[in-house]
């Protein structure tokens, strides 16, 4: 005994015990019951997600008397008279009536059937024999026009695109020398859309060429698309801070101009440059109102569709469709009918205003939204947290004067340098003391 | 007077630009450095324009390709004559009618045809040389059936589209102003202090001026009316409903504001 101590081996003995004990139970937990061992293992040895059965189904009521009997049957999907037998669920004494169920999917295509007085008059054709066609024909028949089945069985080598365009063209001659006239058989997709044997060849290999490209000729693609799109971006940037800088006031320094219109060149120190020098002209009054006296004639309806969109930028998609059905809803027309001066004037003075107006109905939203976060108490656990007093995010100071910012802020600093003043008042009981 | 013969002389003095601009230019711009352009950056001439089409069914006359008369035109607001501004205005019409653009030199501008299909028509307005050397573009969806499906279709009746609108030239020149500026078509805000235009020069034929106006046009009946009166009215009521709203929401946020007051000062 102490030898086996010595060694350990007395040690190692009493581990493998215990995996033995701890094994069985672990086994017998993960197999359930009902099924066996290695059947659950194949579903991955988890129980299932769903159901297999819906339980409510079992509950059902069982009426019905429901037996089974060995019958035999005939299926009209067959040519011969072959007689077979199969279980059949028998209803309260009644058998089922109907063809056999699986008689419907014996579905195959109608291919035509040319005459040889047809073949002669119109399907003669240089690359074609007639004994080549009349087998075409037979395997379309035999294999419901799945081509490359027929390709693979057509004695002479013919691709599948010469098989197809054989086989059209055959059957548009044959419709179009069967109609009484053009005009019924216009309809028929062998008319209107014509097989294109050229065309098809060509987007095959095209398809393939992309199945095929390599995962270095994609990144190379890609890289080039967005190389082309940076350039494409520039372009439009320079074109548009050309514009601008005809805006701006002509006194405006040189080297402004230079900075602004950086050219064609591509090199990271000049792509900089037009982001920063273009005051975009979209989101601001003051540009449009100088663009459209570059103009020197312009349409009071253009100057009103350009104010409108100025004042549009600062608000969203949804926010702008409110404003229009605001306007909407007051009865003023969304463009006006006579746009004079004053009219353009008071149009715009009144979506400025209803916008606004949806913006303090936010704001609204928003303080009450904080009154019942503080009466729930938990804004007085966390009084240092200056975020939250101002999480409205700037967008919707816009409108409203920006000295209700300032007033949260003094009544802070207010709390901050009293603090005694605040406990000589009587805390209120709340929940969160308790 | 001393102020415009003396930038004059100036301008004769010391010919600033380059020889291919206009004199008129010249002189225009000349004048804005002059007077720091001042004077003429808050004078605006407004021009109301009405454009648009009247078609007229030709009924049993009609034939496939003809089943309509109609008119474009381009007319002063309260039937003034445009010719004082515009030049010429140019009616591009649809590819399959002869000759698709078709020019009309002189007021009023007008252009009849006879078809049986609505496309859109761009209407290019060419002004004086002293108002502006760049045309302006209008586009009218000609319009032939009545809107109503069902309502049928009378010889006597036609269908009217006109639309209103104005021309604006935000810096007109001084030529320009001083030619317009009693007309009737043109639209003058009220001249700044201290700038003194050079009289109108007379128009050489008087009967020829009275016919570019479309007072007495033989489809002025048909014409519509169109007073900002009404809408000025509709968009004042909107804006006071909407004001009203306005302030009861401040109300409202000052009196929250100060609940939130109440609220943090006793949690402390």
């Amino acid at each position: 005994m102490d030898a086996k101590d010595i060694l350990g081996l007395h040690k190692t003995s009493f581990p493998s015990s215990i995996e033995k004990k701890s094994r069985p139970p672990k086994e017998s937990q993960r197999k359930p019951d009902g099924i066996s061992r290695e059947v659950y293992a194949l579903t991955g040895g988890m129980p299932p997600l769903m159901p297999s059965i819906d339980a409510s189904q079992l509950k059902k009521k069982h009426n019905e008397k429901v037996t089974w009997q060995w019958l035999p049957f005939t299926n009209s999907a067959r040519k011969d008279d072959l007689h077979l037998y199969h279980w059949v669920r028998i209803v309260n004494g009644v058998l089922p009536t109907g063809d056999y169920s699986f008689a419907k999917y014996n579905k195959s295509v109608d291919i035509i059937k040319y005459t040889d007085e047809e073949y002669e008059k119109y399907l003669t054709d240089p690359m074609w024999t007639k004994e080549e066609t009349n087998e075409l024909f037979d395997l379309c028949e035999r294999f419901d026009l799945r081509f490359v089945v027929i390709a693979d069985r057509f004695s002479s080598s013919r691709t599948v695109e010469e098989l197809k365009d054989r086989y059209y063209s055959v059957l548009r001659a044959i419709v179009l020398a069967r109609a009484a006239s053009s005009g019924d058989v216009a309809t028929h997709p062998v008319i209107k859309e014509p097989y294109n044997v050229s065309q098809e060849i060509e987007r095959k290999r095209a398809l393939s060429m992309v199945l095929s490209q390599t995962r270095q000729h994609e990144k190379r693609d890609e890289e080039v698309l967005i190389e082309a799109k940076r350039i494409a971006e520039l372009r439009m940037a320079s074109k548009v801070a050309e514009q601008s800088q005809l805006v701006v006031a002509t006194n405006a320094d040189a080297e402004v101009t230079e900075r602004a219109v950086p050219g064609e060149s591509l090199s990271p120190s000049n792509v900089q440059h037009p982001p920063m020098a273009v005051p975009s002209p979209i989101t601001d009054n003051a540009s449009t109102l100088a663009s459209l006296r570059m103009l020197r004639v312009y349409l009071r309806t253009y100057a009103l569709e350009q104010m409108v969109q100025v004042s549009n930028s600062t608000a969203g998609v949804r926010t702008i469709k409110r404003v229009e059905q605001t306007l909407q809803d007051l009865g003023v027309n969304l463009k006006p009918r006579v746009p004079t001066k004053a009219v353009c004037a008071e149009h715009l003075e009144l979506r400025r205003e209803i916008l606004t107006w949806l913006n303090l109905q936010k704001q609204v939203q928003y303080k009450e939204a904080e009154g019942s976060s503080y009466r729930d108490g938990t804004y007085g656990e966390t009084p240092d947290t200056p975020k939250d007093r101002t999480f409205i995010p700037d967008s919707l100071n816009f409108g409203v004067s920006g000295e209700r910012v300032g007033k949260k802020d003094q009544k802070r600093k207010g709390h901050g340098a009293q603090p005694t003043a605040a406990h000589k008042r009587p805390r209120k009981q709340k929940a969160s003391d308790l | 007077m001393p102020n415009t013969s003396s930038s004059k002389k100036h301008c004769q003095d010391q010919p600033q630009l380059s020889g291919p601009i206009p004199k008129s230019h010249m002189a225009k711009s000349e004048e804005n450095k002059k007077n720091s352009g001042k004077k003429l950056k808050d004078v605006e001439i407004s021009v109301p324009i009405v454009y648009g089409n009247i078609a007229f069914w030709l009924g049993k006359k009609a034939s496939e390709y003809q089943s309509h008369k109609w008119t474009i035109y381009v007319r002063g607001a309260s039937n003034e004559d445009l010719g004082v501004i515009i030049k010429r205005v140019v009616f591009q019409l649809h590819s399959s009618f002869n000759n698709p653009m078709r020019v009309v030199d002189a007021p009023p501008f007008e252009l009849s045809e006879a078809g049986w299909g609505e496309f859109e028509i761009a209407i290019t307005l060419y002004f004086h040389s002293d108002v502006c050397d760049k045309p302006l573009n209008l586009y009218h969806h000609l319009k032939l059936y009545p809107e109503d499906e069902n309502s049928s279709m009378s010889t006597k009746k036609p269908v009217v589209v006109e639309l209103y609108d104005e021309i604006v030239f935000p810096d007109p020149s001084e030529a320009f102003l001083a030619r317009v500026q009693n007309h009737p078509a043109v639209h003058l805000p009220r001249l700044p202090a201290g700038l003194t235009l050079p009289p109108p020069i007379p128009v050489e034929d008087a009967s020829k001026r009275r016919k570019g106006d479309t007072k007495d046009n033989p489809l002025s009946q048909w014409f519509l009316n169109f007073s900002e009166a009404d809408e000025l009215l509709q968009l004042a009521a909107a804006r006071q409903q909407v004001q009203a709203h306005i302030s009861k929401l401040k109300r409202q946020i000052s009196l929250i504001e100060g609940q939130h007051k109440q609220l943090k000062s006793s949690d402390q």
